[in-house]
């Protein structure tokens, strides 16, 4: 067999492994360790598809939160019924013709991801006439510009008051097949031409134009699929949690895939992956400190805030003394694991 | 809509936008120096009401001594903040000093609502600017009076020191060439912390003055003011001090004239801001007063 079609067939086992623990998970696993892996999955497709802008081209864009939102409230708009819709809109009812629309979960998924591709088409011939620290700005200002509207829109958003008692759609199948899907399409693009011309980018812009790379048309490809896959991610987190409102889409979730793609390494898809793993297990682990604490002699009264603390001193520290992150650039193989392998069985 | 409701609404734009100036100061002059949009400085005026209120009220300071002392106190604060979050960073790239701002930012905000709690203080407001006086039917909150001229008074202090004295002159040099105002002999990093004391300082005038207009503190008080002051540096002319005032009192005006006149847009005011940046970046990204940024990397 030749080195190509083995890699393949590892692949293919790997995912084969995976799905065979999610669906021991699924049988034997509690609902917390369910929700746990869901969480986990919807924060590696975001992670990976935000790496691919803030990664890989190099650009700091601070408005995935907006993206989200928009396929969140896409696809959950979709997948309600008719009369439920008149029972949320009370006070102002929503406008034709979402009110009868209706579609399967599937459909909505990719009416959420494809919503969240228009608006970033939209928006992208400003955010890309500037860099650095503007481009930034911008996008953190998109991302605020779109939470105004989901409260001010109330003939389609429902306002402040969100959307509640969304079926739970998304299981673990849906939520790592969706992640597998991403991992597997955005590492394909990284590895195509059009990924080398994206890093050229990141590396010298000036350099890489001189070389026939036009920035925007591949900043435009990268900005859009990241935000296609945002959107699917967005609609799976509404199905996940089933009530979704403006307050939920803040900048404090971009915040929070800025600190899980940074500790797995800005620019390394397995960095992203791994880090938003760390990120759901760790999230979860840390609430023990916003708890009240009982250490028999004393007693530490439960302190709010306190993991967001610790996440914002884990980022600095990292972006200051260990720029690398976990991964720096580099990437999972199978070359790199067998020649490990290789090596620990001569030794 | 009358004229006395429209000089009404007029007096409060100027006063709001000179809020904002007072904070865009401090973005302009760090990005002048470091090319870095300070996203914690926001953050700072929060801090500077918080003391505030402890120095006045828990401390029962009179409020002459305890305002100035909190805002000595906060670009002192923004000294630390420049060792702890930037200084470690001066040779990265452009992008991990800003993943550092947003987490100084947000390690601020969080730290408050650790030590301090999430649920809004009231702002004690000294009697001085509480009376509300009528002129020609108005009636105003002197508060809204003093508030431009303060600006002003403290604009005018700024420029004194970045025009008249030797630390000024530094930091102008510093804002256009870092190795060549190395190789005068001039310690850039005293420089630079000067720059990051004065800017905070100011932006603590500004969160004062800010708290007892709207007194209802609380942790993330200093975000959307940091966002538009910032907004209205880049209006002015990033770079820019006069600049930054003059977008400052223009943002505050556009965003209360535009709700006076369209109450029905009202709910879509924060994002006015926003809208502006980019009209802004497409249209004239040197802004109001601003040459071009010279590229530092």
């Amino acid at each position: 067999m030749n080195n190509a079609r083995v890699k393949l067939l590892l692949n293919l086992a790997s995912i084969g492994l995976l799905f065979l623990i999610l669906y021991l998970f699924s049988r034997y696993g509690t609902e917390y360790q369910i929700r746990i892996l869901n969480n986990m999955a919807v924060f590696i497709t975001l992670a990976v598809s935000y790496n691919l802008v803030n990664g890989i081209c190099g650009i700091l864009h601070l408005g995935p939160n907006a993206f989200i939102t928009i396929g969140a409230y896409t696809s959950a708009l979709l997948t309600m019924s008719a009369a439920e819709k008149q029972m949320t809109y009370i006070i102002v009812p929503l406008v034709w013709p979402l009110n009868v629309l209706h579609a399967p979960f599937v459909v909505s998924l990719l009416a959420g991801g494809l919503m969240a591709t228009l608006f970033a088409f939209l928006i992208s011939f400003p955010v890309f006439r500037v860099r650095g620290d503007y481009l930034a700005i911008v996008t953190l200002g998109f991302g605020e510009v779109i939470r105004v509207l989901a409260n001010a829109l109330q003939g389609v958003t429902n306002g402040p008051l969100g959307l509640k008692g969304l079926l739970p759609y998304t299981n673990l199948w849906w939520s790592w097949g969706v992640a597998v899907v991403t991992i597997i399409a955005i590492t394909k693009l990284i590895n195509s031409s059009h990924g080398r011309a994206m890093k050229a980018i990141r590396e010298d812009e000036v350099a890489a134009r001189a070389m026939g790379v036009d920035p925007f048309k591949h900043l435009l490809l990268a900005f859009l699929i990241s935000a296609f896959f945002s959107g699917v991610a967005g609609g799976l987190l509404a199905h996940l949690i089933t009530t979704i409102s403006p307050t939920l889409f803040t900048f404090f979730l971009t915040f929070n895939l800025l600190i899980i793609i940074v500790v797995g390494g800005l620019g390394s898809t397995t960095g992203a992956v791994l880090g938003a793993a760390l990120f759901a297990w760790g999230g979860e682990a840390l609430r023990i400190v916003e708890r009240p604490m009982d250490f028999g002699l004393f007693k530490i009264p439960g302190i709010p805030g306190m993991r967001m603390v610790i996440f914002s001193i884990i980022l600095m520290l990292v972006i200051i003394f260990a720029r690398r992150g976990i991964m720096g650039r580099a990437e999972f193989s199978w070359d790199w694991l067998l020649a490990r392998l290789g090596r620990s069985e001569k030794g | 809509m009358t004229g006395t409701i429209i000089l009404q609404q007029l007096i409060n734009g100027i006063s709001l936008g000179s809020l904002y100036g007072l904070v865009a100061i401090g973005y302009t002059m760090v990005y002048g120096i470091l090319r870095l949009i300070n996203f914690a400085h926001g953050d700072l005026l929060m801090l500077a009401t918080y003391l505030a209120i402890y120095l006045v009220g828990i401390f029962a300071l009179p409020w002459y001594v305890g305002f100035p002392l909190a805002m000595l106190s906060t670009g002192l604060m923004g000294i630390v903040l420049d060792r702890c979050a930037y200084k470690p960073l001066r040779d990265a790239p452009r992008i991990s000093l800003l993943i550092s701002a947003i987490g100084a930012s947000f390690l601020l905000e969080n730290l408050a609502i650790v030590i301090i709690g999430g649920i809004p203080k009231g702002f004690p407001r000294p009697e001085v600017f509480d009376h509300v006086i009528t002129i020609l039917d108005l009636r105003i909150q002197v508060l809204t009076l003093y508030t431009p001229v303060i600006t002003i008074a403290l604009l005018f202090g700024l420029l004194f020191i970045v025009y008249r004295t030797k630390v000024g002159k530094a930091m102008r040099a510093a804002s256009k060439d870092f190795e060549a105002t190395r190789l005068m002999g001039i310690n850039l990093d005293r420089i630079i912390a000067t720059t990051f004391f004065l800017g905070s300082f100011l932006a603590a005038a500004g969160g004062i003055m800010w708290a007892m207009k709207y007194p209802q503190v609380n942790p993330f008080m200093g975000v959307f003011p940091g966002l538009k002051a910032f907004i209205a540096a880049v209006l002015g002319g990033i770079g820019n001090i006069v600049g930054a005032v003059i977008g400052g009192f223009l943002l505050g005006l556009g965003e209360i004239l535009i709700v006076a006149f369209f109450p029905e847009v009202s709910q879509y005011k924060d994002a006015f801001a926003f809208i502006i940046l980019i009209l802004v970046l497409l249209f004239r990204p040197t802004g109001i007063m601003g040459e071009p940024i010279i590229d530092k990397t």
